[in-house]
């Protein structure tokens, strides 16, 4: 596309809720593209979420996101179906430990069924709430068991939404910043740090930044605030769930949960800290402290020496109750802000709604011809027999070459990574989409050797290699370079001084 | 699938599986090292400094001369190995499944397994570092191969957390690299790693040790800016008030090393709490046929013990298959031998009852520095054995009991033994009891 043309639809933000719309946007015959400020799609609030996929009970009626929730949850099966990534019903307990919170407990079954929650059941026979997972506290009272409830691996999801967006005509453009927007004209002119790009209609997914997007064009009707969540993360070999273990929710959060990832890999957080800095997503002592004491209310037998990993991620909230998804004054400009949990689950009844506003606003969507909904499953030696990972190595010998010995990653997933749609570029990029030091040893093995193969494959010098995009290089210098450098500037110095003398 | 026989499969082509491949060989049964790394030599090969050898050849080595002595060795004696190879799985009856790029997945069965995968450092998720996460956090391991193999520096100004050895050999190491090396910070009272390296590496390069002090918060978003530091209390909770903030632009941990025994774990051996296999006095795991030797066993302080040890589970391996195949096995009852005082753990974890004719040797490590102790040796009766004076005992050593046990006179009936690291009841007068 030359510079001049002009897009239908531009995006502003590659989390999962600016590339859920991407993608269900894709369908149709328009030309879109996606903007996004850091090196990689996936990177902001949805790296840091929990890949809870809610059963839909605990927002208040009252609310949209309750309805977009209990909608979202039903449209997982079939996305995961279409773009195979990672996600499973496993089920989710409500935990009381107290005789006076069933109470709460009964009043939300009841809510959630009389919405279409389904399954959603009162256990109270300990015993068998212990079957169930038997890494519960012996404290339990009861638990609402949701059935529908699930994980997905919020950003394998993201992936695999900007890989099939990507299949069906999205262009995508990282390292993006919008820094200004004009319109004119019924034309919106965004520029970007790197370039300008015109569009009919504009979708605002910038997370936290949404607020400062809509402001660009003088909307300033909401404001987002972070709120800080931490987490740790636990080796599976020293304990797997099977529920997604949740306490009696408070008026902030829904409390510090204990969760497995798709992965089997379990987590304790997140915590709910309101915050002012939009980038501070560094976790702190106490949080880490508050997160083990929640979590060991939850379960009996938490490994706290097994962490591999604290992280933090910051919710955009909104000065608003409920998810700001709103048609603007400004004519194809549409905000989509404020998306706290449940988002994740109602990404998909989200970019419904989107794609009836681009309808309502006279956008002509007709489904093109090729669209192409499957998003193939990535390949994963994990998936392979003994005689089927024999017979890819003798295609290919990249297959033999195991990379990462923790999580068992052969170097063909990782070319395979780098080469895929919106492909990564980074080694955060790699580690997030085929798992290479998401393992217990961090990386501390595979690191310099997933560099390389980036370096080869992506023709950047070993040094230029990232972590996550600019200013973020693992290495420094080539050995004896600041030696040298200091010796040179010796030297100078005593031809300086030696010119002085003579 | 490629299929392969052989005697004794060797999980590993480190200082450990080397020394046990040769030993298998040299007793005329055929081993077949399983090496995941394009080189034999293991984590040697990355470790440029000298301090090798000393008792194993009676001279100073480098790393990468240390292991090329055992692999002129292994080409010698004409042993198989296989290099860029990466086992996924090892089944109890000794069936090895492995994956290269020439072969595609192999199988190998063995009569005898030995384990010799090494260790891995922990991390900083491990020790639960509050802050931002950053490039420029590297375990101290890591940055030494960036530096050494790769030939790239991981950062100018440096921190390192942690004073064990790979810390404090590239504290100097990066010095020498006109890196300038702010602190080496240690959240215990004394040194973890060993005391030479604490003279050579820092003292000598006026290289600052602050102990009783951890980071408790890493700066920067997208490149390390610089770590906080604070003194902690006896409960390693930082003391709020004692922060000091260090600039720099790489954090090397050196926080310690746990044995790496994902394929034990999978195989169903029984573990002990350091991470390592529950091993009998002949190396052998819970699960018959298969030993265990070096740091996959216990994280050693030399690897001339490592070599040592690992020519024990070569020949125990290669006793085993004369055995077996004679149809001697029978099972015994087991005394377990327990940490007692001061003790962290102790290896091994079992004596066969049969053995009590034989030499054991006897390895661990005390939990906290003492001067002028008793080393005993006691039964589930509290009756001590065995008993040894010792001028001092550091965690960073590990301490080597070789004893008869028909001296010990163990009761036949004795079910479990426990090493205690005692102050000595009486002044010390006979220093020569020492080692």
């Amino acid at each position: 596309m030359s510079s001049s043309e002009i897009y239908d639809v531009a995006i502003i933000g590659g989390g999962v809720i600016g590339c859920c719309i991407a993608r269900t946007l894709s369908k149709y015959d328009l030309k879109i593209c996606l903007l996004e400020k850091e090196a990689d799609i996936s990177m902001g609030t949805t790296k840091g979420n929990s890949g809870v996929v809610h059963a839909g009970y605990a927002a208040d009626r009252k609310y949209l996101k309750r309805d977009l929730c209990i909608r979202g949850n039903k449209l997982y099966t079939q996305a995961a179906k279409e773009l195979n990534f990672p996600f499973k019903r496993i089920g989710s307990f409500v935990v009381a430990v107290e005789p006076e919170q069933i109470k709460k407990l009964e009043e939300e079954r009841k809510k959630g069924i009389e919405d279409g929650v389904l399954g959603l059941e009162l256990i109270f026979d300990k015993k068998k709430i212990l079957e169930m997972e038997p890494n519960l506290t012996d404290d339990v009272e009861a638990v609402l068991h949701a059935p529908s409830a699930g994980i997905a691996s919020p950003y394998e999801m993201t992936f695999a939404l900007a890989e099939n967006a990507a299949m069906n005509g999205v262009k995508f453009f990282r390292n993006h910043e919008v820094i200004k927007i004009n319109h004119s004209d019924y034309t919106f002119f965004v520029t970007t740090k790197r370039k300008e790009i015109k569009s009919r209609n504009l979708i605002n997914c910038a997370g936290l930044y949404s607020a400062k997007v809509s402001k660009m064009l003088g909307l300033d009707y909401f404001n987002i605030e972070p709120r800080k969540g931490e987490y740790i993360l636990f080796d599976r070999n020293e304990i797997q769930l099977r529920k997604i273990l949740f306490p009696i929710p408070t008026k902030v959060s829904k409390g510090i949960l204990v969760c497995p990832t798709f992965h089997g890999n379990s987590f304790a957080g997140p915590n709910a800290q309101n915050i002012f800095d939009l980038e501070d997503t560094s976790t702190t002592t106490a949080g880490l402290k508050e997160i083990l004491e929640g979590a060991q209310k939850l379960v009996r037998n938490l490994p706290v020496r097994a962490s591999i990993r604290n992280f933090a991620g910051l919710r955009a909230v909104p000065n608003k109750e409920d998810f700001i998804i709103d048609n603007t004054d400004i004519y194809g400009f549409i905000n989509v802000a404020g998306i706290l949990s449940p988002g994740l689950t109602s990404c998909y009844a989200i970019a419904e709604r989107v794609e009836e506003f681009l309808r309502l606003l006279g956008v002509q969507l007709k489904e093109k011809e090729d669209y192409n909904p499957i998003r193939p499953k990535p390949e994963r030696l994990a998936d392979f027999s003994k005689e089927e990972l024999d017979k890819k190595i003798e295609e290919n010998p990249a297959w033999g070459r195991i990379i990462c010995r923790c999580e068992t990653v052969p170097e063909a997933e990782i070319i395979n990574a780098i080469h895929a749609p919106v492909g990564a570029t980074t080694v955060d990029g790699i580690k997030f989409r085929c798992r290479p030091g998401m393992g217990r040893c961090q990386g501390g093995f595979c690191r310099p050797k997933v560099m390389k193969i980036l370096s080869r494959e992506l023709n950047r010098p070993y040094q230029a290699i990232t972590k996550k995009g600019e200013d973020s290089n693992y290495l420094i210098a080539k050995t004896k370079d600041i030696r040298l450098k200091k010796i040179r500037k010796m030297e100078h110095k005593e031809i300086a001084e030696g010119v002085k003398e003579g | 699938m490629n299929t392969y026989e052989t005697d004794v499969a060797i999980i590993g082509g480190g200082a450990a599986g080397l020394a046990a491949a040769i030993e298998v060989k040299k007793a005329n049964f055929e081993p077949l090292i399983i090496e995941r790394a394009r080189e034999l030599g293991g984590i040697l090969l990355q470790c440029i400094h000298a301090g090798f050898g000393l008792t194993e050849f009676n001279e100073e080595l480098t790393g990468p001369e240390y292991a090329q002595r055992f692999i002129n060795e292994v080409r010698k004696l004409g042993i198989s190995y296989k290099t860029d190879t990466m086992v996924l799985e090892i089944t109890p009856n000794r069936k090895v499944y492995a994956v290269n790029k020439n072969e595609g997945v192999i199988q190998i069965s063995a009569k005898a397994v030995i384990l010799a995968m090494g260790c891995r450092e922990r991390t900083r998720g491990n020790i639960n570092i509050p802050g931002f996460r950053p490039a420029g956090v590297f375990t101290a391991g890591q940055a030494q191969r960036f530096v050494n193999i790769e030939g790239y520096l991981p950062g100018k100004s440096i921190v390192i957390l942690g004073s064990g050895d790979i810390g404090m050999i590239m504290a100097r190491r990066l010095t020498w690299e006109g890196c300038k090396v702010n602190a080496v910070v240690e959240i215990l009272p004394f040194v973890s790693g060993l005391i030479r390296n604490q003279v050579q590496c820092l003292e000598d390069y006026n290289i600052p040790l602050i102990t009783g002090f951890t980071v408790t918060k890493i700066h920067g978003k997208d490149r390390l800016k610089g770590v906080t530091v604070s003194k902690v209390d006896r409960n390693f909770d930082r003391i709020v008030g004692t922060e000091r903030f260090f600039e720099c632009d790489a954090l090397l941990l050196s926080v310690g090393l746990i044995p790496e025994n994902e394929l034990t774990r999978q195989m169903g051996a029984e573990m002990t709490k350091m991470g390592g296999p529950a091993v009998d006095n002949n190396l052998e795991t819970s699960i018959e046929g298969v030993f265990a030797c070096g740091n996959v066993l216990q994280v050693h302080d030399l690897v001339d013990l490592v070599s040592a040890e690992s020519k024990r589970a070569g020949n125990n391996a290669v006793e085993y298959i004369k055995s077996r195949y004679k149809k001697e096995l029978k099972k015994v009852s087991k005394i377990h031998c327990t940490a007692g005082e001061n003790v962290n753990y102790v290896k091994p974890d079992y004596i066969n009852a049969s053995d009590l004719n034989k030499q054991v040797i006897f390895t661990f490590r005390v939990k906290q520095p003492d001067r002028r102790v008793q080393i005993q040796i006691k039964d589930e009766a509290n009756k001590v054995l065995y008993k040894r004076k010792k001028r001092y005992v550091i965690p960073s050593e590990m301490v080597e009991l070789k004893l008869n046990l028909e001296n010990l006179e163990i009761n036949p009936t004795c079910s479990e033994l426990t090493i205690d690291v005692i102050p000595k009841p009486e002044p010390l007068i006979d220093e020569e009891e020492d080692e």
